[in-house]
């Protein structure tokens, strides 16, 4: 199987490519139009700034590219975020796949604890409302998030997590996934994810 | 719910697990990377690798453990110890790590930790604090807490967190060693400060320390290290028990 990773201005993209080799993958990480588009599966992953991700996107072409693919595209943590609409922060137009709009959390205090919400969204949290075969055999799974923007729930919406807020922890829409989560870092069940994914 | 974060600390010397000891599993006791798979397999939520190694030229081996940690092991961790520039951070960020933290080098020049953030982003730069309480006062240690300086905790705490750090570690040195607890309240007292996380160290003797370090001391993770390296708690056990008394676990 053919795997791309795309290769932009993101970082931590080292993770995804060592989970991949994990399960037995070994991906191209990439830029490159033709061999994104000839793929198997794509996987647009990383951790960054939304404003300076498009712009380096939209210089390359490849925002064309990934909303134009036709085969199964996963996109991880920023990636999900850039799949969306618009990205309040640098407020940004995003890819516009998934008819959101990305938010940035607002601290308050915890109503169950005596403590206030930190920010970023930092750690083990459930992935919930789970629905599709990506999720197949999982069941209201942990997963690890870091991040300080989040994508609102809307239609697209194939699992939530609960933090200040519900907000979409995965979306899918055709051919389009996404996991707001670092399911490369998620352990076991993050693996399972990945795997469903690529037996998609 | 967001769970709290229950973090196994690695002493790294050369490469080596510094207090490699009897899991009758390992088959290396000195392999930093077969104690993390085991951590890791028994609900460890992150790990730290703290690099101990006394020379430069003995410090490159960091980056090659880093690239093996971050190849088999599928939990984030962070690593730290001696890293003092940007250079050092892109090369561990680079070979894998999650986070790097760093501590005398952020006391030495703060504007490192806002060089850091900018270039890296917040969330992979963790900043170390030794606390130690000195004449009435909670003061700054740096260099493995050997050396004294006169910037009180918790405004330093305050300091890193306006210049971009994404988490504290705060390390208190009157507490560390002595199995008798962590230092709750002046964690406690960081954390409301903060709107960043706040990892616990120093102190961890049994799992009631872990209750009330998540309770009174409002840690988001807490981290320790002999306790585990010794089998005096097992990871898996400690969680059950943090369950049973109401604190939001990972299992």
């Amino acid at each position: 199987m053919k795997v791309a990773v795309i290769r932009y201005n993101a970082g931590n993209v080292q993770s995804v490519v060592y989970a991949l080799e994990r399960l037995g993958v070994t991906p191209l990480w990439t830029d490159d139009h033709e061999t994104i588009k000839s793929a198997d599966k794509v996987i647009f992953p990383g951790q960054g700034e939304a404003s300076t991700a498009m712009a380096y996107l939209r210089e390359r072409g490849l925002d064309q590219l990934i909303v134009n693919l036709k085969q199964p595209v996963l996109g991880i943590c920023i990636g999900l975020q850039l799949m969306c609409g618009h990205s309040e922060e640098g407020d940004t137009k995003c890819l516009g796949i998934f008819d959101l709009e990305v938010r940035k959390f607002v601290s308050r205090q915890s109503t169950t604890g005596n403590t206030k919400y930190k920010i970023p969204h930092m750690g083990w949290n459930r992935l919930e409302n789970c629905e599709g075969k990506i999720f197949s055999g999982l069941n209201n799974p942990y997963v690890y998030y870091v991040h300080s923007f989040y994508a609102d729930k809307g239609d697209d919406t194939v699992g939530t997590t609960d933090y200040i807020l519900p907000f979409s922890g995965a979306l899918h829409k055709d051919n389009f996934y996404a996991v707001q989560a670092h399911i490369e870092k998620s352990g076991t069940d993050g693996q399972k994810i990945l795997t469903n994914f690529l037996e998609l | 719910m967001l769970t709290k974060r229950i973090v196994p600390c690695l002493d790294i010397k050369d490469g080596r697990t510094v207090k490699g000891v009897n899991f009758v599993e390992l088959r290396d006791a000195g392999d930093p990377v077969e104690l993390a798979a085991i951590y890791s397999e028994q609900g460890a939520d992150e790990l730290v690798f703290l690099d101990i190694t006394a020379t430069v030229e003995k410090r490159k081996t960091l980056v090659d453990l880093v690239k093996r940690v971050a190849r088999e092991v599928n939990i984030p961790f962070t690593v730290g110890g001696g890293i003092g520039s940007k250079e050092d951070v892109s090369a561990l960020l680079g070979a894998g790590a999650d986070k790097v933290s760093i501590n005398s080098a952020a006391v030495r020049n703060p504007g490192l930790v806002n060089e850091l953030s900018l270039e890296f982003g917040a969330q992979c730069i963790v900043v170390a604090i030794d606390s130690k309480y000195v004449d009435g006062k909670h003061l700054v240690h740096t260099h493995g807490g050997r050396t004294p300086t006169d910037i009180e905790t918790i405004g330093w705490a305050k300091e890193v967190e306006d210049r971009g750090a994404g988490e504290i570690l705060l390390t208190s040195m009157d507490h560390d060693g002595t199995k008798g607890g962590f230092a709750n309240t002046l964690t406690a007292t960081i954390s409301d400060l903060l709107t960043i996380p706040v990892i616990a160290s120093g102190g961890a003797g049994n799992m009631v320390h872990f209750t009330d370090v998540f309770t009174e001391g409002k840690a988001d993770a807490a981290l320790a290290a002999s306790i585990f390296h010794y089998k005096e708690i097992a990871i898996d056990e400690l969680k059950m028990k943090l369950q049973g008394d109401g604190i939001a676990i990972r299992i």
